[in-house]
This record gives structure tokens, C-alpha cells and sequence, in this order.
């Protein structure tokens, strides 16, 4: 049997990328599907420790994540269309209007 | 070495290998594949701890709706090539000590609680929907019908936000 620790620690290093990934990014896509892998190496979690206890809470909180994450994706696409349409570029560099 | 093991592993490997081909790829659509391997992943690492309607779900919303929604906008888009702009020096040397220093917060804290946990066990894929049903539209009935409600809303901000104006 796979050790739950192994799944967490394998969530850890899941979210660790994605932050890097939020961090680094500069297209405005790539740094949401960052969030998309944060969400995932959440739910990784979600499902070792719902397995581990022997309990389904877990599993049904990782579909109400994928549910929010399903309501993000449609709204956060919205205003990357929008974003993009007005500055003519997906670069978040570009994005700077309350910058001072 | 045991055959879950090495499933976990191979597994593993996919999952990190591609969120490292997200960071590293330059163009959106080669990260949004990547982050479609990654999905992929998890959702055999699912079906490996036995929580098979998690894994069908992860397969049917995450790989199938969201992740062609997203690869659906870059079309739409015409997005390019990741303009190469000088990485801000606070995301240099803040950002990767941060990312390593919460993802060794994390490993510390699951080191140190790694014997309390027993590992999971597939007790039956039938048994565990079942639970997780029973449990869905009873315990979590009133959450359940706010998330409709939370759909709607957003389908609602979508179409909103990215009709164009007359």
C-alpha cells in the first residue's frame, strides 16, 4: 500500500510548482491555469486524507472544489477576453492601469 | 517493490514532470497540455487510492470541459509566444525562497504526522460512491443546491463580461 504521506508530499511539491508558476508567468492564461494546479494539488490532499480516514467528507468537498474551479475557469476566461480585447495583449506587464 | 507502489511513482513522475513542462514551456497551448497530463495524473492517483468517482469526475470536468475551455480562449485569442520580459528581481529572490520554503513547510509538517495516518485502503469502488453520495445529498444538501445557484450566477458573469459592447 502507498504511505498517505506520499500523496501529501507529493500534493506539497504539486503546489509548490504552481506558486512558482503564478509567480513567474507573465501570460495572463498561464498564470490562471497556475491556479488550476493549485486547486489540483489541494484536491490530491483532499482525497488522500478522505481515503486515509476511512470517510467520504473529503471526496465531496473535492467536487465542490471542482465545482468553484469549474465557475472561476467560465469567469476568469470572461475577463481575460475582456482584458485582452481592451489592451490588445495578454502580457500582466501590460496590465498596469492602477500602477502608479 | 509492491505494484501500487510503483503505479504511485510512475504516476508521480507524470504529475511533476508536467507541472515542471507548465513553467518551462514558453507557448499557452504547450502549458495547457501539460497541465492536461497533469489532470491525467492525478486522476490515475485517484483511481489507485480507490476513490473512483472523484477520477471519472476529474477526467470528465477537469480534462474534458474546463481544460478545453481554456484551450478554447488561446485559440480565440491568437495568443503567441510568452513575450520574454526580465523577470521582476521581487519574483527572483522572493518568489522561488517563498515557493521552496512553503513547499518545505509542508513536507516538515507531513514528516512529522506521517505515523498517525494509516494509508488508504480501496474498500470496494461501490461502497465508496455509494458513501459519498449519501453523504453529498444528505449532509451537504444545502451546499449542494448553492452551487447551482453559484453556476448560474457565473454563467450569467460570463456572458456579461465577454459579449461586446453596442
Amino acid at each position: 500500500m502507498v504511505p498517505t504521506s506520499y500523496y501529501l508530499l507529493l500534493s506539497a511539491i504539486l503546489f509548490g510548482l504552481g506558486i512558482v508558476a503564478f509567480v513567474f508567468k507573465r501570460n495572463i492564461i498561464t498564470i490562471f491555469m497556475a491556479i488550476e494546479l493549485m486547486l489540483n494539488a489541494v484536491n490530491l490532499a483532499f482525497v488522500a486524507f478522505s481515503q486515509s480516514l476511512g470517510k467520504p467528507d473529503g471526496e465531496v468537498f473535492v467536487l465542490f472544489v471542482i465545482i468553484v474551479a469549474a465557475a472561476e475557469a467560465a469567469v476568469g476566461l470572461g475577463i481575460i477576453i475582456l482584458t485582452a480585447r481592451n489592451r490588445r495583449s495578454l502580457n500582466v506587464e501590460r496590465v498596469d492601469l492602477l500602477k502608479l | 517493490m509492491t505494484a501500487p507502489l510503483a503505479i504511485f511513482f510512475v504516476l508521480a513522475a507524470m504529475a511533476v514532470l508536467g507541472a515542471v513542462s507548465l513553467i518551462v514551456q514558453r507557448h499557452p497551448i504547450h502549458s495547457a497540455l501539460s497541465l492536461i497530463v497533469v489532470m491525467v495524473a492525478l486522476a490515475g492517483l485517484y483511481l489507485l487510492m480507490g476513490a473512483e468517482f472523484v477520477a471519472a469526475v476529474q477526467i470528465i470536468v477537469y480534462g474534458g470541459a474546463i481544460m478545453v475551455l481554456f484551450v478554447f480562449v488561446i485559440m480565440l485569442l491568437n495568443a503567441g509566444e510568452e513575450e520574454r520580459t526580465t523577470v521582476s528581481k521581487l519574483a527572483t529572490y522572493a518568489g522561488i525562497p517563498l515557493a521552496l520554503a512553503v513547499t518545505g513547510l509542508i513536507a516538515a509538517a507531513i514528516a512529522r504526522s506521517s505515523g498517525s495516518l494509516p494509508a488508504p485502503a480501496p474498500n470496494g469502488a461501490l461502497t465508496s460512491t455509494k458513501a459519498l453520495s449519501t453523504m453529498l445529498f444528505s449532509d451537504f444538501v444545502y451546499p449542494f443546491e448553492l452551487t447551482s445557484f453559484l453556476i448560474l450566477v457565473a454563467i450569467l458573469g460570463a456572458i456579461v463580461l465577454a459579449q461586446r459592447e453596442n
